[in-house]
Protein backbone atom coordinates (compact mmCIF):
# COMPACT_ATOMS: atom_id res chain seq x y z
CA UNK A 1 0.00 0.00 0.00
CA UNK A 2 2.69 2.45 0.97
CA UNK A 3 4.49 1.92 -2.34
CA UNK A 4 1.39 3.11 -4.15
CA UNK A 5 1.23 6.37 -2.28
CA UNK A 6 3.57 8.46 -4.46
CA UNK A 7 1.76 7.59 -7.72
CA UNK A 8 -1.58 8.36 -6.14
CA UNK A 9 -0.27 11.71 -5.02
CA UNK A 10 1.06 12.68 -8.45
CA UNK A 11 -2.16 11.71 -10.25
CA UNK A 12 -4.10 13.65 -7.70
CA UNK A 13 -1.85 16.63 -8.21
CA UNK A 14 -2.11 16.70 -12.00
CA UNK A 15 -5.82 15.98 -11.73
CA UNK A 16 -6.12 18.86 -9.32
CA UNK A 17 -4.19 21.03 -11.68
CA UNK A 18 -6.41 20.44 -14.69
CA UNK A 19 -9.47 20.76 -12.48
CA UNK A 20 -8.15 24.13 -11.31
CA UNK A 21 -7.54 25.16 -14.91
CA UNK A 22 -11.15 24.28 -15.75
CA UNK A 23 -12.51 26.12 -12.76
CA UNK A 24 -10.33 29.11 -13.67
CA UNK A 25 -11.56 29.21 -17.26
CA UNK A 26 -15.17 28.87 -16.15
CA UNK A 27 -14.71 31.68 -13.63
CA UNK A 28 -13.22 33.99 -16.26
CA UNK A 29 -16.05 33.21 -18.65
CA UNK A 30 -18.57 33.87 -15.89
CA UNK A 31 -16.98 37.25 -15.13
CA UNK A 32 -16.98 38.18 -18.82
CA UNK A 33 -20.67 37.31 -19.09
CA UNK A 34 -21.51 39.09 -15.84
CA UNK A 35 -19.75 42.36 -16.71
CA UNK A 36 -22.77 44.07 -18.36
CA UNK A 37 -24.74 43.60 -15.14
CA UNK A 38 -22.16 45.26 -12.91
CA UNK A 39 -20.34 47.85 -15.03
CA UNK A 40 -21.55 51.30 -15.93
CA UNK A 41 -21.86 51.85 -19.67
CA UNK A 42 -18.64 53.87 -19.82
CA UNK A 43 -16.66 51.04 -18.29
CA UNK A 44 -18.47 48.49 -20.39
CA UNK A 45 -17.21 50.43 -23.39
CA UNK A 46 -13.65 49.93 -22.14
CA UNK A 47 -14.27 46.21 -21.73
CA UNK A 48 -15.61 46.12 -25.30
CA UNK A 49 -12.51 47.93 -26.53
CA UNK A 50 -10.30 45.41 -24.73
CA UNK A 51 -12.03 42.53 -26.52
CA UNK A 52 -11.64 44.22 -29.91
CA UNK A 53 -7.95 44.85 -29.38
CA UNK A 54 -7.45 41.33 -28.05
CA UNK A 55 -8.50 40.09 -31.50
CA UNK A 56 -5.94 42.41 -33.11
CA UNK A 57 -3.24 41.24 -30.68
CA UNK A 58 -4.06 37.56 -31.34
CA UNK A 59 -3.76 38.14 -35.08
CA UNK A 60 -0.28 39.55 -34.45
CA UNK A 61 0.53 36.61 -32.18
CA UNK A 62 -0.30 34.08 -34.91
CA UNK A 63 2.56 35.51 -36.97
CA UNK A 64 4.97 36.65 -34.24
CA UNK A 65 4.51 33.84 -31.73
CA UNK A 66 3.94 30.88 -34.03
CA UNK A 67 5.57 31.62 -37.39
CA UNK A 68 8.40 33.62 -35.78
CA UNK A 69 7.80 36.66 -38.02
CA UNK A 70 7.10 39.84 -36.05
CA UNK A 71 4.93 42.23 -38.09
CA UNK A 72 4.57 45.99 -37.68
CA UNK A 73 1.75 46.51 -40.16
CA UNK A 74 -1.27 44.98 -38.49
CA UNK A 75 -2.54 48.35 -37.35
CA UNK A 76 -2.71 49.37 -41.01
CA UNK A 77 -4.55 46.17 -41.93
CA UNK A 78 -6.93 46.68 -39.00
CA UNK A 79 -7.58 50.31 -39.95
CA UNK A 80 -8.16 49.43 -43.61
CA UNK A 81 -11.20 47.46 -42.51
CA UNK A 82 -12.32 50.36 -40.31
CA UNK A 83 -12.14 52.82 -43.22
CA UNK A 84 -13.98 50.49 -45.59
CA UNK A 85 -16.82 49.84 -43.16
CA UNK A 86 -17.49 53.52 -42.48
CA UNK A 87 -17.03 54.53 -46.11
CA UNK A 88 -19.22 51.64 -47.26
CA UNK A 89 -22.10 52.64 -45.03
CA UNK A 90 -21.72 56.40 -45.50
CA UNK A 91 -21.01 56.67 -49.20
CA UNK A 92 -22.15 53.43 -50.80
CA UNK A 93 -25.16 53.18 -48.52
CA UNK A 94 -24.47 49.53 -47.75
CA UNK A 95 -26.15 47.71 -44.89
CA UNK A 96 -23.74 47.44 -41.96
CA UNK A 97 -23.17 43.64 -42.13
CA UNK A 98 -22.30 43.89 -45.83
CA UNK A 99 -19.97 46.82 -45.22
CA UNK A 100 -18.27 44.84 -42.46
CA UNK A 101 -17.75 41.86 -44.75
CA UNK A 102 -16.28 44.16 -47.41
CA UNK A 103 -14.05 45.73 -44.76
CA UNK A 104 -12.71 42.34 -43.69
CA UNK A 105 -12.23 41.31 -47.32
CA UNK A 106 -10.32 44.52 -48.07
CA UNK A 107 -8.09 44.03 -45.02
CA UNK A 108 -7.42 40.43 -46.07
CA UNK A 109 -6.54 41.59 -49.58
CA UNK A 110 -4.14 44.21 -48.22
CA UNK A 111 -2.58 41.54 -46.00
CA UNK A 112 -2.17 39.23 -49.00
CA UNK A 113 -0.36 41.95 -50.95
CA UNK A 114 1.86 42.75 -47.95
CA UNK A 115 2.53 39.04 -47.53
CA UNK A 116 3.64 38.67 -51.15
CA UNK A 117 6.18 41.43 -50.61
CA UNK A 118 7.40 40.38 -47.17
CA UNK A 119 7.44 36.56 -47.14
CA UNK A 120 10.96 36.19 -48.39
CA UNK A 121 12.56 38.11 -45.54
CA UNK A 122 12.69 37.40 -41.84
CA UNK A 123 14.01 38.87 -38.62
CA UNK A 124 14.60 42.60 -38.45
CA UNK A 125 14.13 42.95 -42.23
CA UNK A 126 10.62 41.58 -41.89
CA UNK A 127 9.95 44.04 -39.10
CA UNK A 128 11.19 46.99 -41.13
CA UNK A 129 9.55 45.97 -44.39
CA UNK A 130 6.15 45.50 -42.76
CA UNK A 131 6.62 48.83 -40.97
CA UNK A 132 7.22 50.52 -44.31
CA UNK A 133 4.20 48.83 -45.89
CA UNK A 134 2.03 50.02 -43.02
CA UNK A 135 3.29 53.57 -43.53
CA UNK A 136 2.15 53.42 -47.16
CA UNK A 137 -1.44 52.78 -46.02
CA UNK A 138 -1.14 55.57 -43.49
CA UNK A 139 0.14 57.94 -46.19
CA UNK A 140 -2.76 57.05 -48.48
CA UNK A 141 -5.32 57.64 -45.72
CA UNK A 142 -3.76 60.96 -44.85
CA UNK A 143 -3.38 62.33 -48.38
CA UNK A 144 -6.34 60.94 -50.34
CA UNK A 145 -8.66 63.31 -48.54
CA UNK A 146 -11.60 63.26 -51.03
CA UNK A 147 -12.16 59.65 -50.01
CA UNK A 148 -10.69 59.35 -46.52
CA UNK A 149 -11.38 62.81 -45.22
CA UNK A 150 -7.66 63.32 -44.69
CA UNK A 151 -6.68 64.36 -41.20
CA UNK A 152 -10.31 64.98 -40.26
CA UNK A 153 -11.20 61.37 -40.95
CA UNK A 154 -14.69 60.00 -41.49
CA UNK A 155 -17.55 60.09 -39.05
CA UNK A 156 -20.09 57.28 -39.17
CA UNK A 157 -23.45 56.61 -37.67
CA UNK A 158 -23.25 52.87 -37.26
CA UNK A 159 -24.40 52.29 -33.68
CA UNK A 160 -28.11 52.33 -34.45
CA UNK A 161 -30.91 50.05 -33.28
CA UNK A 162 -29.92 47.30 -30.89
CA UNK A 163 -26.22 48.11 -31.30
CA UNK A 164 -26.77 51.44 -29.55
CA UNK A 165 -27.21 49.57 -26.28
CA UNK A 166 -23.75 49.12 -24.70
CA UNK A 167 -24.67 45.79 -23.11
CA UNK A 168 -25.97 44.30 -26.35
CA UNK A 169 -22.95 45.51 -28.26
CA UNK A 170 -20.59 44.16 -25.59
CA UNK A 171 -22.31 40.77 -25.74
CA UNK A 172 -21.96 40.67 -29.52
CA UNK A 173 -18.27 41.57 -29.37
CA UNK A 174 -17.71 39.01 -26.62
CA UNK A 175 -19.19 36.27 -28.79
CA UNK A 176 -17.15 37.33 -31.83
CA UNK A 177 -13.89 37.59 -29.87
CA UNK A 178 -14.40 34.17 -28.29
CA UNK A 179 -15.15 32.69 -31.73
CA UNK A 180 -12.00 34.35 -33.08
CA UNK A 181 -10.00 32.97 -30.15
CA UNK A 182 -11.24 29.40 -30.62
CA UNK A 183 -10.78 29.60 -34.40
CA UNK A 184 -7.19 30.83 -34.06
CA UNK A 185 -6.44 28.27 -31.36
CA UNK A 186 -7.71 25.51 -33.60
CA UNK A 187 -5.67 26.99 -36.45
CA UNK A 188 -2.35 27.10 -34.57
CA UNK A 189 -2.86 23.54 -33.28
CA UNK A 190 -3.72 22.15 -36.72
CA UNK A 191 -1.19 20.35 -38.93
CA UNK A 192 -0.73 23.64 -40.79
CA UNK A 193 -0.19 25.50 -37.51
CA UNK A 194 2.53 23.02 -36.60
CA UNK A 195 4.32 23.82 -39.86
CA UNK A 196 4.48 27.46 -38.71
CA UNK A 197 6.19 26.48 -35.48
CA UNK A 198 8.53 24.31 -37.55
CA UNK A 199 9.36 27.33 -39.71
CA UNK A 200 9.98 29.39 -36.57
CA UNK A 201 12.51 26.80 -35.35
CA UNK A 202 14.25 25.91 -38.63
CA UNK A 203 13.38 27.06 -42.13
CA UNK A 204 16.21 25.10 -43.71
CA UNK A 205 15.08 21.82 -42.14
CA UNK A 206 11.51 22.49 -43.22
CA UNK A 207 12.58 23.12 -46.83
CA UNK A 208 14.70 19.98 -46.86
CA UNK A 209 11.64 17.96 -45.81
CA UNK A 210 9.50 19.27 -48.65
CA UNK A 211 7.84 22.37 -47.22
CA UNK A 212 7.43 25.46 -49.36
CA UNK A 213 8.31 27.85 -46.58
CA UNK A 214 7.30 31.04 -48.40
CA UNK A 215 3.87 29.60 -49.25
CA UNK A 216 3.23 28.69 -45.62
CA UNK A 217 4.29 32.13 -44.37
CA UNK A 218 2.15 33.76 -47.07
CA UNK A 219 -0.94 31.81 -45.99
CA UNK A 220 -0.29 32.50 -42.31
CA UNK A 221 0.18 36.21 -42.99
CA UNK A 222 -3.04 36.45 -45.00
CA UNK A 223 -5.07 34.55 -42.41
CA UNK A 224 -3.64 36.67 -39.62
CA UNK A 225 -4.59 39.75 -41.68
CA UNK A 226 -8.14 38.42 -41.93
CA UNK A 227 -8.45 38.43 -38.14
CA UNK A 228 -6.90 41.89 -37.87
CA UNK A 229 -9.59 42.94 -40.35
CA UNK A 230 -12.32 41.41 -38.18
CA UNK A 231 -11.06 43.50 -35.27
CA UNK A 232 -10.90 46.63 -37.43
CA UNK A 233 -14.43 46.14 -38.77
CA UNK A 234 -15.85 45.84 -35.25
CA UNK A 235 -13.82 48.86 -34.21
CA UNK A 236 -15.60 50.90 -36.88
CA UNK A 237 -18.91 50.16 -35.19
CA UNK A 238 -17.45 50.72 -31.73
CA UNK A 239 -15.79 54.03 -32.52
CA UNK A 240 -18.14 55.46 -35.16
CA UNK A 241 -15.17 57.38 -36.44
CA UNK A 242 -11.94 56.71 -38.29
CA UNK A 243 -8.91 58.87 -38.92
CA UNK A 244 -5.32 58.16 -40.00
CA UNK A 245 -4.41 57.33 -36.40
CA UNK A 246 -6.38 54.07 -36.86
CA UNK A 247 -3.85 52.91 -39.48
CA UNK A 248 -0.81 54.59 -37.94
CA UNK A 249 2.37 52.87 -36.79
CA UNK A 250 1.35 53.47 -33.16
CA UNK A 251 -1.64 51.19 -33.73
CA UNK A 252 0.60 48.39 -35.06
CA UNK A 253 3.01 48.85 -32.19
CA UNK A 254 0.13 48.77 -29.72
CA UNK A 255 -1.19 45.46 -31.12
CA UNK A 256 2.28 43.95 -30.93
CA UNK A 257 2.90 45.24 -27.39
CA UNK A 258 -0.37 43.73 -26.21
CA UNK A 259 0.63 40.35 -27.62
CA UNK A 260 4.09 40.60 -26.04
CA UNK A 261 2.90 41.85 -22.63
CA UNK A 262 0.33 39.06 -22.46
CA UNK A 263 2.74 36.42 -23.69
CA UNK A 264 3.80 35.79 -27.26
CA UNK A 265 2.79 32.38 -28.61
CA UNK A 266 0.00 31.92 -26.05
CA UNK A 267 -2.99 33.52 -27.87
CA UNK A 268 -4.90 33.85 -24.60
CA UNK A 269 -2.22 36.28 -23.44
CA UNK A 270 -3.56 38.77 -25.97
CA UNK A 271 -6.66 39.25 -23.81
CA UNK A 272 -4.47 39.87 -20.77
CA UNK A 273 -2.13 42.19 -22.67
CA UNK A 274 -5.01 44.17 -24.18
CA UNK A 275 -6.64 44.50 -20.74
CA UNK A 276 -3.43 45.61 -19.02
CA UNK A 277 -2.55 48.21 -21.63
CA UNK A 278 -6.02 49.65 -22.14
CA UNK A 279 -6.88 49.81 -18.42
CA UNK A 280 -3.50 51.32 -17.65
CA UNK A 281 -4.01 53.90 -20.39
CA UNK A 282 -7.39 54.90 -18.93
CA UNK A 283 -5.93 55.14 -15.48
CA UNK A 284 -2.73 56.98 -16.37
CA UNK A 285 -4.39 59.43 -18.76
CA UNK A 286 -6.52 60.67 -15.89
CA UNK A 287 -3.40 61.93 -14.12
CA UNK A 288 -0.83 62.77 -16.77
CA UNK A 289 -0.37 63.48 -20.46
CA UNK A 290 2.64 61.18 -20.60
CA UNK A 291 0.86 57.92 -21.37
CA UNK A 292 3.41 56.96 -24.05
CA UNK A 293 6.24 57.28 -21.55
CA UNK A 294 4.45 55.16 -18.96
CA UNK A 295 3.74 52.55 -21.64
CA UNK A 296 7.43 52.51 -22.51
CA UNK A 297 8.42 51.96 -18.88
CA UNK A 298 5.86 49.17 -18.46
CA UNK A 299 7.18 47.50 -21.57
CA UNK A 300 10.78 47.72 -20.37
CA UNK A 301 9.80 46.22 -17.00
CA UNK A 302 8.01 43.33 -18.72
CA UNK A 303 11.00 42.71 -20.98
CA UNK A 304 13.35 42.69 -17.99
CA UNK A 305 11.34 40.59 -15.56
CA UNK A 306 8.96 38.54 -17.68
CA UNK A 307 10.09 38.51 -21.31
CA UNK A 308 7.74 35.58 -21.91
CA UNK A 309 4.82 37.85 -20.97
CA UNK A 310 2.30 37.69 -18.16
CA UNK A 311 0.62 34.47 -19.27
CA UNK A 312 3.92 32.89 -20.29
CA UNK A 313 5.50 33.77 -16.94
CA UNK A 314 2.50 32.45 -14.98
CA UNK A 315 2.67 29.18 -16.89
CA UNK A 316 6.35 28.70 -16.09
CA UNK A 317 5.77 29.44 -12.41
CA UNK A 318 2.73 27.15 -12.39
CA UNK A 319 4.67 24.23 -13.90
CA UNK A 320 7.67 24.76 -11.65
CA UNK A 321 5.54 24.31 -8.53
CA UNK A 322 6.01 20.56 -8.30
CA UNK B 1 25.92 -0.56 -66.21
CA UNK B 2 22.63 0.87 -64.89
CA UNK B 3 21.69 4.51 -65.42
CA UNK B 4 22.92 6.62 -62.48
CA UNK B 5 20.15 7.88 -60.18
CA UNK B 6 22.24 10.98 -59.45
CA UNK B 7 24.43 12.56 -62.08
CA UNK B 8 26.54 15.67 -61.53
CA UNK B 9 28.25 17.24 -64.53
CA UNK B 10 30.93 19.90 -64.00
CA UNK B 11 29.18 21.34 -60.95
CA UNK B 12 30.71 24.43 -59.35
CA UNK B 13 29.65 26.57 -56.40
CA UNK B 14 31.38 29.91 -56.14
CA UNK B 15 31.47 32.22 -53.11
CA UNK B 16 33.02 35.46 -54.35
CA UNK B 17 36.57 34.52 -55.23
CA UNK B 18 36.36 31.09 -53.59
CA UNK B 19 35.27 28.06 -55.57
CA UNK B 20 34.07 25.85 -52.73
CA UNK B 21 33.02 23.22 -55.27
CA UNK B 22 35.10 23.23 -58.42
CA UNK B 23 34.00 21.33 -61.54
CA UNK B 24 32.79 18.22 -59.78
CA UNK B 25 31.35 15.37 -61.86
CA UNK B 26 29.86 12.43 -60.05
CA UNK B 27 27.66 9.44 -60.93
CA UNK B 28 25.85 7.47 -58.25
CA UNK B 29 23.97 4.27 -59.20
CA UNK B 30 20.61 3.29 -57.70
CA UNK B 31 21.10 1.47 -54.40
CA UNK B 32 24.76 2.44 -54.21
CA UNK B 33 26.36 3.51 -50.94
CA UNK B 34 28.93 6.18 -51.51
CA UNK B 35 31.27 7.93 -49.10
CA UNK B 36 32.61 11.44 -49.66
CA UNK B 37 35.73 12.00 -47.62
CA UNK B 38 38.18 14.87 -47.49
CA UNK B 39 39.77 17.32 -45.07
CA UNK B 40 38.05 20.36 -43.52
CA UNK B 41 36.95 22.88 -46.10
CA UNK B 42 37.19 20.42 -48.99
CA UNK B 43 33.68 21.42 -50.12
CA UNK B 44 31.77 18.31 -49.03
CA UNK B 45 28.92 20.11 -47.29
CA UNK B 46 28.74 22.68 -50.07
CA UNK B 47 28.35 19.82 -52.55
CA UNK B 48 25.38 18.52 -50.50
CA UNK B 49 23.93 22.03 -50.51
CA UNK B 50 24.18 22.06 -54.30
CA UNK B 51 22.47 18.68 -54.57
CA UNK B 52 19.65 19.62 -52.18
CA UNK B 53 19.15 23.12 -53.58
CA UNK B 54 20.22 25.17 -50.57
CA UNK B 55 22.91 26.70 -52.79
CA UNK B 56 22.10 26.25 -56.47
CA UNK B 57 25.26 25.49 -58.46
CA UNK B 58 26.81 28.51 -60.14
CA UNK B 59 27.76 26.23 -63.06
CA UNK B 60 27.09 22.68 -64.18
CA UNK B 61 24.17 20.27 -64.30
CA UNK B 62 22.56 18.03 -61.70
CA UNK B 63 20.17 15.29 -62.81
CA UNK B 64 18.24 13.17 -60.34
CA UNK B 65 16.35 10.18 -61.73
CA UNK B 66 16.02 11.83 -65.20
CA UNK B 67 14.84 15.16 -63.69
CA UNK B 68 17.18 18.12 -64.26
CA UNK B 69 17.17 19.69 -60.79
CA UNK B 70 19.98 22.27 -60.92
CA UNK B 71 17.55 25.20 -60.60
CA UNK B 72 14.85 23.48 -58.57
CA UNK B 73 13.96 24.75 -55.09
CA UNK B 74 14.84 22.56 -52.09
CA UNK B 75 11.26 21.56 -51.29
CA UNK B 76 10.63 20.33 -54.82
CA UNK B 77 13.82 18.26 -54.71
CA UNK B 78 12.57 16.77 -51.45
CA UNK B 79 9.33 15.88 -53.24
CA UNK B 80 11.36 13.90 -55.80
CA UNK B 81 12.74 11.76 -52.95
CA UNK B 82 15.93 13.48 -51.80
CA UNK B 83 16.44 13.72 -48.03
CA UNK B 84 19.39 14.84 -45.95
CA UNK B 85 20.78 15.23 -42.47
CA UNK B 86 22.82 18.20 -41.32
CA UNK B 87 26.38 18.34 -40.05
CA UNK B 88 25.31 20.92 -37.47
CA UNK B 89 22.25 19.52 -35.74
CA UNK B 90 19.19 21.10 -37.34
CA UNK B 91 15.99 20.09 -35.57
CA UNK B 92 12.93 21.82 -34.09
CA UNK B 93 14.21 22.32 -30.54
CA UNK B 94 11.08 23.89 -29.03
CA UNK B 95 8.85 21.05 -30.28
CA UNK B 96 8.51 17.51 -28.95
CA UNK B 97 10.04 14.45 -30.60
CA UNK B 98 6.54 13.49 -31.70
CA UNK B 99 5.92 16.90 -33.29
CA UNK B 100 9.29 16.71 -35.06
CA UNK B 101 8.22 13.37 -36.52
CA UNK B 102 4.84 14.79 -37.59
CA UNK B 103 6.58 17.51 -39.55
CA UNK B 104 8.95 15.00 -41.11
CA UNK B 105 6.09 12.70 -42.12
CA UNK B 106 3.84 15.36 -43.62
CA UNK B 107 6.37 17.30 -45.70
CA UNK B 108 5.19 15.58 -48.88
CA UNK B 109 1.55 15.06 -47.87
CA UNK B 110 -1.55 17.18 -48.53
CA UNK B 111 -2.32 17.04 -44.83
CA UNK B 112 0.33 19.67 -44.11
CA UNK B 113 -2.24 22.23 -45.35
CA UNK B 114 -5.03 21.08 -43.04
CA UNK B 115 -5.92 24.20 -41.06
CA UNK B 116 -8.71 22.97 -38.85
CA UNK B 117 -7.89 19.28 -38.48
CA UNK B 118 -6.38 17.91 -35.31
CA UNK B 119 -2.65 17.56 -35.23
CA UNK B 120 -2.21 14.08 -33.83
CA UNK B 121 -0.74 11.23 -35.85
CA UNK B 122 -3.17 8.91 -37.62
CA UNK B 123 -2.46 5.16 -37.33
CA UNK B 124 -0.53 4.97 -40.64
CA UNK B 125 1.62 7.94 -39.72
CA UNK B 126 2.19 6.49 -36.29
CA UNK B 127 3.45 3.23 -37.79
CA UNK B 128 5.90 5.14 -40.00
CA UNK B 129 7.06 7.34 -37.13
CA UNK B 130 7.63 4.35 -34.90
CA UNK B 131 9.55 2.55 -37.64
CA UNK B 132 11.85 5.52 -38.34
CA UNK B 133 12.52 6.03 -34.65
CA UNK B 134 13.27 2.33 -34.26
CA UNK B 135 15.71 2.35 -37.15
CA UNK B 136 17.42 5.33 -35.51
CA UNK B 137 17.26 3.43 -32.19
CA UNK B 138 15.31 6.21 -30.52
CA UNK B 139 12.04 4.42 -29.92
CA UNK B 140 10.98 5.99 -26.63
CA UNK B 141 10.57 9.52 -25.30
CA UNK B 142 8.08 10.81 -27.85
CA UNK B 143 6.66 13.59 -25.65
CA UNK B 144 10.01 15.07 -24.65
CA UNK B 145 11.04 18.48 -25.98
CA UNK B 146 13.90 18.10 -28.42
CA UNK B 147 16.03 20.71 -26.66
CA UNK B 148 15.94 18.44 -23.61
CA UNK B 149 17.39 15.44 -25.46
CA UNK B 150 21.07 14.59 -25.07
CA UNK B 151 23.34 15.52 -27.95
CA UNK B 152 23.61 11.88 -28.99
CA UNK B 153 19.84 11.50 -29.05
CA UNK B 154 19.55 14.64 -31.15
CA UNK B 155 21.92 13.11 -33.70
CA UNK B 156 19.71 10.02 -33.76
CA UNK B 157 16.65 12.20 -34.30
CA UNK B 158 18.47 13.84 -37.24
CA UNK B 159 18.53 10.39 -38.83
CA UNK B 160 14.94 9.55 -37.90
CA UNK B 161 13.62 12.78 -39.46
CA UNK B 162 15.45 12.16 -42.71
CA UNK B 163 14.10 8.60 -42.93
CA UNK B 164 10.47 9.40 -42.13
CA UNK B 165 9.41 10.41 -45.63
CA UNK B 166 10.96 7.24 -47.12
CA UNK B 167 13.37 8.97 -49.49
CA UNK B 168 15.09 7.35 -52.47
CA UNK B 169 18.34 9.27 -52.03
CA UNK B 170 19.66 9.98 -48.56
CA UNK B 171 22.52 12.37 -47.94
CA UNK B 172 24.17 12.00 -44.53
CA UNK B 173 26.47 14.86 -43.53
CA UNK B 174 28.80 13.54 -40.82
CA UNK B 175 26.05 11.76 -38.88
CA UNK B 176 28.55 10.77 -36.20
CA UNK B 177 30.02 14.26 -35.74
CA UNK B 178 30.83 14.98 -32.11
CA UNK B 179 29.84 11.54 -30.79
CA UNK B 180 31.73 9.24 -28.44
CA UNK B 181 33.38 6.08 -29.88
CA UNK B 182 30.51 3.92 -28.57
CA UNK B 183 27.91 6.21 -30.10
CA UNK B 184 29.86 6.33 -33.37
CA UNK B 185 29.76 2.58 -33.71
CA UNK B 186 26.04 2.66 -33.02
CA UNK B 187 25.59 5.18 -35.84
CA UNK B 188 27.60 2.86 -38.08
CA UNK B 189 25.24 0.02 -37.17
CA UNK B 190 22.23 2.22 -37.91
CA UNK B 191 23.60 3.06 -41.36
CA UNK B 192 24.33 -0.61 -42.05
CA UNK B 193 20.76 -1.50 -41.16
CA UNK B 194 19.16 0.97 -43.61
CA UNK B 195 17.11 -0.53 -46.47
CA UNK B 196 19.43 -1.87 -49.16
CA UNK B 197 17.57 -0.22 -52.06
CA UNK B 198 18.05 3.26 -50.56
CA UNK B 199 20.78 5.18 -52.38
CA UNK B 200 23.07 6.71 -49.82
CA UNK B 201 25.82 9.29 -49.82
CA UNK B 202 27.77 9.63 -46.61
CA UNK B 203 30.11 12.47 -45.73
CA UNK B 204 32.56 11.33 -43.12
CA UNK B 205 35.89 12.60 -41.91
CA UNK B 206 36.90 9.39 -40.27
CA UNK B 207 38.12 6.96 -42.93
CA UNK B 208 37.92 3.95 -40.63
CA UNK B 209 34.24 4.61 -40.02
CA UNK B 210 33.35 5.47 -43.62
CA UNK B 211 35.21 2.75 -45.48
CA UNK B 212 33.42 -0.07 -43.68
CA UNK B 213 30.00 1.23 -44.70
CA UNK B 214 30.18 1.94 -48.42
CA UNK B 215 30.71 0.45 -51.88
CA UNK B 216 32.67 3.31 -53.35
CA UNK B 217 34.55 6.38 -52.15
CA UNK B 218 35.04 9.88 -53.54
CA UNK B 219 37.83 11.91 -51.93
CA UNK B 220 37.51 15.69 -52.30
CA UNK B 221 40.22 18.27 -51.79
CA UNK B 222 40.01 22.03 -52.29
CA UNK B 223 36.66 21.76 -54.04
CA UNK B 224 37.75 19.15 -56.57
CA UNK B 225 37.42 15.40 -56.82
CA UNK B 226 40.87 14.11 -55.97
CA UNK B 227 40.34 10.35 -56.24
CA UNK B 228 37.45 7.98 -56.80
CA UNK B 229 38.08 4.37 -55.82
CA UNK B 230 36.84 1.35 -53.90
CA UNK B 231 37.32 1.41 -50.13
CA UNK B 232 40.30 -0.94 -50.37
CA UNK B 233 42.11 1.11 -53.00
CA UNK B 234 41.44 4.40 -51.19
CA UNK B 235 43.56 3.41 -48.20
CA UNK B 236 46.50 2.60 -50.39
CA UNK B 237 46.16 5.69 -52.59
CA UNK B 238 49.15 8.00 -52.20
CA UNK B 239 47.26 11.20 -53.08
CA UNK B 240 44.67 10.48 -50.37
CA UNK B 241 47.39 9.68 -47.86
CA UNK B 242 49.12 12.91 -48.74
CA UNK B 243 45.98 14.97 -48.11
CA UNK B 244 45.12 13.24 -44.88
CA UNK B 245 48.65 12.99 -43.46
CA UNK B 246 49.42 16.52 -44.58
CA UNK B 247 46.40 17.70 -42.58
CA UNK B 248 47.37 15.49 -39.67
CA UNK B 249 50.80 17.09 -39.62
CA UNK B 250 49.22 20.56 -39.55
CA UNK B 251 47.16 19.61 -36.55
CA UNK B 252 50.07 17.84 -34.84
N1 LIG C 1 27.80 30.15 -47.33
C1 LIG C 1 29.14 30.28 -47.51
N2 LIG C 1 29.66 31.48 -47.83
C2 LIG C 1 30.98 31.62 -48.03
N3 LIG C 1 31.88 30.63 -47.95
C3 LIG C 1 31.42 29.39 -47.62
C4 LIG C 1 30.03 29.17 -47.39
N4 LIG C 1 29.85 27.85 -47.10
C5 LIG C 1 31.09 27.31 -47.14
N5 LIG C 1 32.03 28.22 -47.46
C6 LIG C 1 33.45 27.96 -47.64
O1 LIG C 1 33.56 26.94 -48.61
C7 LIG C 1 34.58 26.03 -48.29
C8 LIG C 1 34.05 24.63 -48.23
O2 LIG C 1 33.21 24.51 -47.10
P1 LIG C 1 32.42 23.17 -46.76
O3 LIG C 1 31.61 23.46 -45.57
O4 LIG C 1 31.74 22.69 -47.96
O5 LIG C 1 33.59 22.18 -46.38
P2 LIG C 1 33.49 20.70 -45.80
O6 LIG C 1 34.24 19.82 -46.72
O7 LIG C 1 32.10 20.34 -45.50
O8 LIG C 1 34.32 20.86 -44.45
P3 LIG C 1 34.10 20.18 -43.02
O9 LIG C 1 34.74 18.85 -43.08
O10 LIG C 1 34.80 21.09 -42.08
O11 LIG C 1 32.64 20.12 -42.78
C9 LIG C 1 35.17 26.50 -46.97
O12 LIG C 1 36.33 27.26 -47.25
C10 LIG C 1 34.11 27.38 -46.39
O13 LIG C 1 34.66 28.39 -45.59
MG1 LIG D 1 31.01 19.91 -43.85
Amino acid sequence: MTSLAPTVVTTNKSGLRSALAWVGSAAILFVLIALPFVLKSYHLGIATQILIFAILAMSVDVLAGFAGRTPLCHGAIFGTATYFVIYGVNTWGLPLPVAMMIGVAAATAVAAVFALLAVRVSGVYFLLLTLALGLVIWGICLRWSQVTGGENGLRGDLRTGALADPATFYALVLVISLCAFFAMRRFVNSPFGLTLRGIRDSESRMASMGYNVTLHVFLAFTISGFFAGVAGAIYAVFNNFVSPSAVALAQSVQGLLMAIVGGIGTLVGSFVGAAVIIILEQFVSAYTERWQMVLGIVFILIMLFAPEGIVGKSRTLWHRRK
Amino acid sequence: MTEPILKLTDVSVQFGALRAVDNVSLNVSPGERRAIIGPNGAGKTTLFNAITGVLPPTAGQIVFDTHPISRMSPHRRAALGIARTFQITNLFPSLTVDENMRLALRGLKRRKFSMFGTGTLDPDENTLATRSLEIARLPTRRQVLVKELSYGEQRQLELALSLAAQPRLLLLDEPAAGLSPAERSMVADIIRSLPRDLTLILIEHDMDLALGLVDFVTCMFEGRVLVEASPNDIRANSAVQEVYLGKARHHG
